[in-house]
């Protein structure tokens, strides 16, 4: 269970990432990040959600919502010479031939898509 | 409100990705071959390893060891018998290697560069899920399965066995008892990673092994 170190990293990112933007994004609240997870990530959305709260705490990602966008594995197909989607990660047959596929062309993504921010919701610093 | 949609298409772990890609270029200068040994808590690995460790070492090939566990320098100690330099990694709790934790401990590892070295193993904590996530920078991802532990270990944890370069059976020597389909097995680590090598061993009869060690070896000139 390494969720909570991908949300606390994917907390730094966007917090990061807000810090550089021009006004008047900088400061705004994030209302929603999307992630981009392969099937073959090794991770549970759902214990990412779970984690989500508790790290966005104090942070501008306080009170944002986390969408996980599974993707599922896409091998390539030499003998179709062709890519197909598999419906689960317990076989890596073509579903079109049947043939062992050894490739895989989508499926291990771990990564931040986008985050929606609020920029009238800047928080005011004295 | 106004809202915005920033577009950012970074992967999560970057930082890590970066650390170990900065890691395989070491390696590569210095010609060492790395090897991440990875598999569930009581495999084997560490008998697989010590095994290894030893009849390199007798052969003349100069190798070391790092070591992750959560807790204790047991396996270090073990590891240690085989007269290679080894370093244990306490995690303190961390399910996994990461590529810093190998960096911090080479860099700090008396008497012991990656240019006086043939071969490198990591033998990763013991867990078949969150080290596949965790580049360390290796050539080689090696997972290790017992015949204890079941045939249908693969079908389980489809990422970790996906992910690896090399599969090996451990403990042959009791497949018997344990009533270990090896056919079904084979089967199995094929179904997730089509086309893998794979190796039938058992540390304790060394059986097996010299397969093991052929391929290491071709590994490192180059081949296969």
């Amino acid at each position: 269970m390494h969720e909570l170190s991908l949300v606390s990293s994917i907390v730094e990112t966007v917090t990061e990432t807000l810090a550089g933007l021009p006004e008047p994004s900088r400061g705004a609240r994030v209302l929603e990040v999307r992630l981009r997870v392969g099937a073959l990530a090794s991770v549970v959305p759902d214990s990412l959600t779970f984690c989500y709260d508790i790290a966005t705490e104090g942070t501008p990602l306080e009170g944002s919502r986390l969408v996980v966008n599974v993707l599922p594995v896409v091998v390539h197909c030499e003998r179709c010479a062709e890519d197909a989607t598999l419906d689960g990660v317990q076989s890596f047959r073509c579903p079109r031939c049947g043939e062992l596929c050894g490739e895989i062309r989508q499926g291990r993504e771990l990564e931040i898509e986008s985050f929606e921010i609020d920029e009238d919701k800047v928080e005011e610093t004295a | 409100m106004t809202t915005r949609i920033v577009e950012l298409r970074r992967g999560i772990l970057k930082k890590n990705d970066e650390l170990a890609a900065g890691l395989r270029q070491s390696y590569t200068a210095a010609g060492v071959l790395v090897l991440n040994l990875v598999s569930s808590p009581g495999a084997g690995k560490t008998a697989f390893l010590e095994w290894t460790l030893r009849e390199l070492k007798a052969r003349g090939s100069r190798v070391a060891a790092l070591v992750g566990d959560l807790e204790t320098d047991n396996d270090a100690r073990r590891l240690a018998a085989s007269g290679a330099p080894v370093r244990q990694i306490n995690t303190h709790g961390i399910c996994h290697l990461d590529a810093e934790m190998i960096g911090k401990h080479l860099d700090g590892w008396e008497g012991v560069a990656l240019s006086g070295l043939d071969y490198l193993f990591i033998e990763n904590v013991g867990n078949l899920v969150c080290p596949s996530s965790y580049d360390l920078g290796e050539k080689i991802r090696v997972a290790l399965l017992s015949v204890t532990e079941g045939e249908d270990k693969p079908l389980k944890y489809p990422t970790m066995f996906n992910s690896a370069d090399a599969a090996v059976i451990t403990k042959m020597d009791i497949a018997g008892p344990c009533d270990f389909n090896l056919d079904l097995a084979l089967r199995n680590i094929n179904e997730i990673r089509p086309g893998i090598r794979i190796f039938e061993t058992s540390a304790k009869t060394g059986a097996g092994m010299e397969e093991w060690l052929g391929y290491l070896a071709g590994q490192r000139a180059g081949r296969g």
